[in-house]
């Protein structure tokens, strides 16, 4: 029988989406209940948060100053201590999982299989490869455990479901002193947040300048949608680097996506691909951004979105 | 600080758009232009640079895989790396496997700190550092878009999702590098010739008593899903007449 868990990622407040998607994959592993791991300090209330989503069997909490911050150093010998226990190990491929989740699976002595994007069986999953232009079907050995990441636009949030047991859990090994947090700096503010956002609306080189980004936060804030951007406006300082899309940036999966001037490179679209509807208005018709869009129309962004703006009222 | 090591791993070129073997056997490389993976080179970049300010004495470029591999390799000491390690070996081979190897040249070398990759853009795993930092029982900054050193600790700026998180570490650790960290300088041909005459030491994995045989089994690759065919509009009341009949703007 297998038994799964999930590592939760939060910000010691709250529980990030990604950890509801892991949980929709660990549904797929034909396992019971997956027992859900919170690390933090002071994080009951994200604990309370994980045990009301469905597929979650139980929660445990290990609450230490040291976990107070997600440093892969100072939780991984946690996470393989308890992960001994488990068939399954899986993780957000988030920065935070991606940044943890090798850290563990080596100290187990195991490979670790990235960007989970199907189960195809308990032990058999699909993943990208080539920014995702490969596609390989990968299995994991019956003597191994399976420690693998799962790629957040791959999978829908679970729902939420009646609470399970919240557990403290105490781990033996003590944490590191070699790696020490000094400060997060993000230029975020309210906005939807890019990775679970309906819509996004996303600007490139195209845009010109940070100034001219204006135009495109006033028409995410009349859609309700969240910011992203192509790598070359994030490299010329137009947007902070969280608001980047793509092979190395955010993989999305919003229901729409309007790509403002940028030209469709593979890097950017490998982010893209698992979006409901490619808008894309580029004024170089031959860009390959319009090799993959749902609705293309070639045009000046500074006079289609006033446009649009007009149009919708 | 001493030593510094840099991973150099052979990729097809960023710019080449790969295809699927039509039996699903694996991808089709024949013949294609390959690389240095350009995270490395911009880890190689980092590494040049500290030792330029003074802040280190070496840089040893690092590459696992094929004969060909020196040819990265040789990219690697015209840009600047003092002396190159290869360690020959064909067949694919796992982050894990990587990482052990990788351990056994630093244990070896003494090395202060590793730069690598965040990932390699053919398997984009993303894992070879993580692991490398676990098994060396050595701090790991990760995706990091700046590394300041002082004496024996960095300082690294990490691209995170929420922003850019900064943070410190004692050395040795091991660092993977983000595209913001630098831009890679360009290799003149004096260089590539002076490279020439750089040692290329040649270890073998059986000295380092790593099993590299990889474990998870690849079954199948096929190419990604095409999209559907879309449609070109021509002005925004046909675009938006379009998003009102897939019902994706209210
Ligand atoms: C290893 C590696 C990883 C990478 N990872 C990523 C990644 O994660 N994400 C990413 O995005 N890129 C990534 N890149 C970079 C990628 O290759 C491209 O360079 C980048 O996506 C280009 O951004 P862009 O489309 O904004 O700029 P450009 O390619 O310069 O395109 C700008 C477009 O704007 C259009 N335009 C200009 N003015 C207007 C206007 N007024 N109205 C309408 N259209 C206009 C132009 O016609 C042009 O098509 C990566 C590259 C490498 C090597």
């Amino acid at each position: 029988m297998s038994k799964v868990l999930v590592i939760a990622e939060h910000n010691g407040n709250h529980l990030n989406p990604s950890t509801a998607r892991c949980l929709s994959c660990a549904a797929q592993l034909q396992a019971g209940p997956a027992d859900v791991l919170v690390l933090g300090h002071g994080a009951e209330a994200v604990a309370r948060e994980a045990a009301e989503v469905a597929g979650a069997g139980r929660v445990l909490l290990a609450d230490q100053p040291a976990f107070a911050q997600p440093l892969a150093a100072m939780l991984a010998p946690a996470v393989a201590e308890l992960a001994r226990g488990y068939t399954h190990v899986l993780a957000p491929s988030t920065t935070f999982g991606k940044d943890l989740l090798p850290r563990v699976a080596a100290l187990l002595g195991v490979p670790q299989v990235s960007e989970v994007m199907s189960v195809e069986g308990p032990r058999k999953f699909r993943r990208p490869t080539y920014a995702g232009n490969a596609i390989i079907t990968v299995e994991v050995p019956d003597d191994l455990p399976v420690v693998a990441t799962v790629r957040n636009a791959s999978f829908k949030a679970a729902g939420k479901a009646a609470a399970v047991p919240v557990e403290a859990w105490t781990p033996t090994a003590t944490a590191p002193t070699h790696t020490r947090y000094v400060e997060l700096r993000s230029g975020g503010g309210d906005r939807p947040d890019l990775q679970t956002a309906r819509a996004v609306i996303s600007g490139g080189r195209g845009v010109g300048s940070a100034e001219n980004f204006a135009v495109l936060y006033r028409l995410a804030d009349r859609l309700g949608a969240a910011v992203g951007a192509s790598r070359a406006a994030v490299d010329a300082g137009f947007v902070p680097n969280e608001l980047q899309v793509g092979q190395t940036g955010k993989i999305i999966a919003p229901e729409v996506y309007f790509a403002f001037g940028i030209s469709g490179a593979i890097q950017h679209l490998t982010g893209i691909k698992d979006a409901g509807t490619i808008v894309a208005v580029n004024k170089d018709g031959d860009a390959p951004i319009f090799e993959v869009a749902d609705i293309g129309l070639v045009g000046d962004l500074f006079q289609v979105i006033p446009e649009i703006e007009r149009r919708l009222g | 600080m001493d030593k510094i090591i840099v991973g150099l791993k052979r990729v097809v070129d960023y710019n080449v758009r790969i295809r699927v073997k039509p039996d699903g056997s694996g991808v089709a490389t024949e013949g294609l232009k390959m690389s240095v993976n350009p995270f490395d080179e911009i880890a190689l970049e980092e590494a040049l640079r500290i030792r330029e300010r003074g802040e280190a004495r070496e840089v040893v470029v690092v590459s696992i895989g094929p004969e060909d591999c020196q040819q990265q390799l040789r990219t690697g000491l015209a840009m600047g790396a003092d002396r190159a390690v290869h360690v020959p070996h064909d067949g694919d081979l796992e982050p894990l496997a990587v990482a052990r190897i990788l351990l056994g040249l630093v244990t070896r070398e003494a090395a202060d700190l590793v730069i690598l990759g965040k990932q390699a853009i053919d398997d984009d795993c993303s894992q070879t550092g993580q692991m490398l930092a676990a098994l060396w029982d050595r701090p790991q900054a990760t995706f990091a878009s700046k590394l300041e050193t002082s004496g024996t600790t960095a300082r690294v700026t990490r691209e995170v999702d929420a922003g850019l998180e900064v943070i410190e570490v004692d050395l040795p650790a091991v660092v993977t590098t983000d595209l913001r960290l630098n831009e890679p300088r360009y290799v003149k041909l004096p260089d590539i010739m002076k490279a020439k005459k750089k040692p290329i030491e040649s270890v073998t994995i059986a000295s380092l008593g790593v099993d590299p045989a990889p474990r998870l089994r690849t079954l199948h690759h096929e190419p990604p899903a095409p999209r559907q065919k879309g449609v070109m509009v021509k002005d925004v009341d046909q675009l938006m007449g379009t998003l009102r009949e897939r019902g994706v703007l209210g």
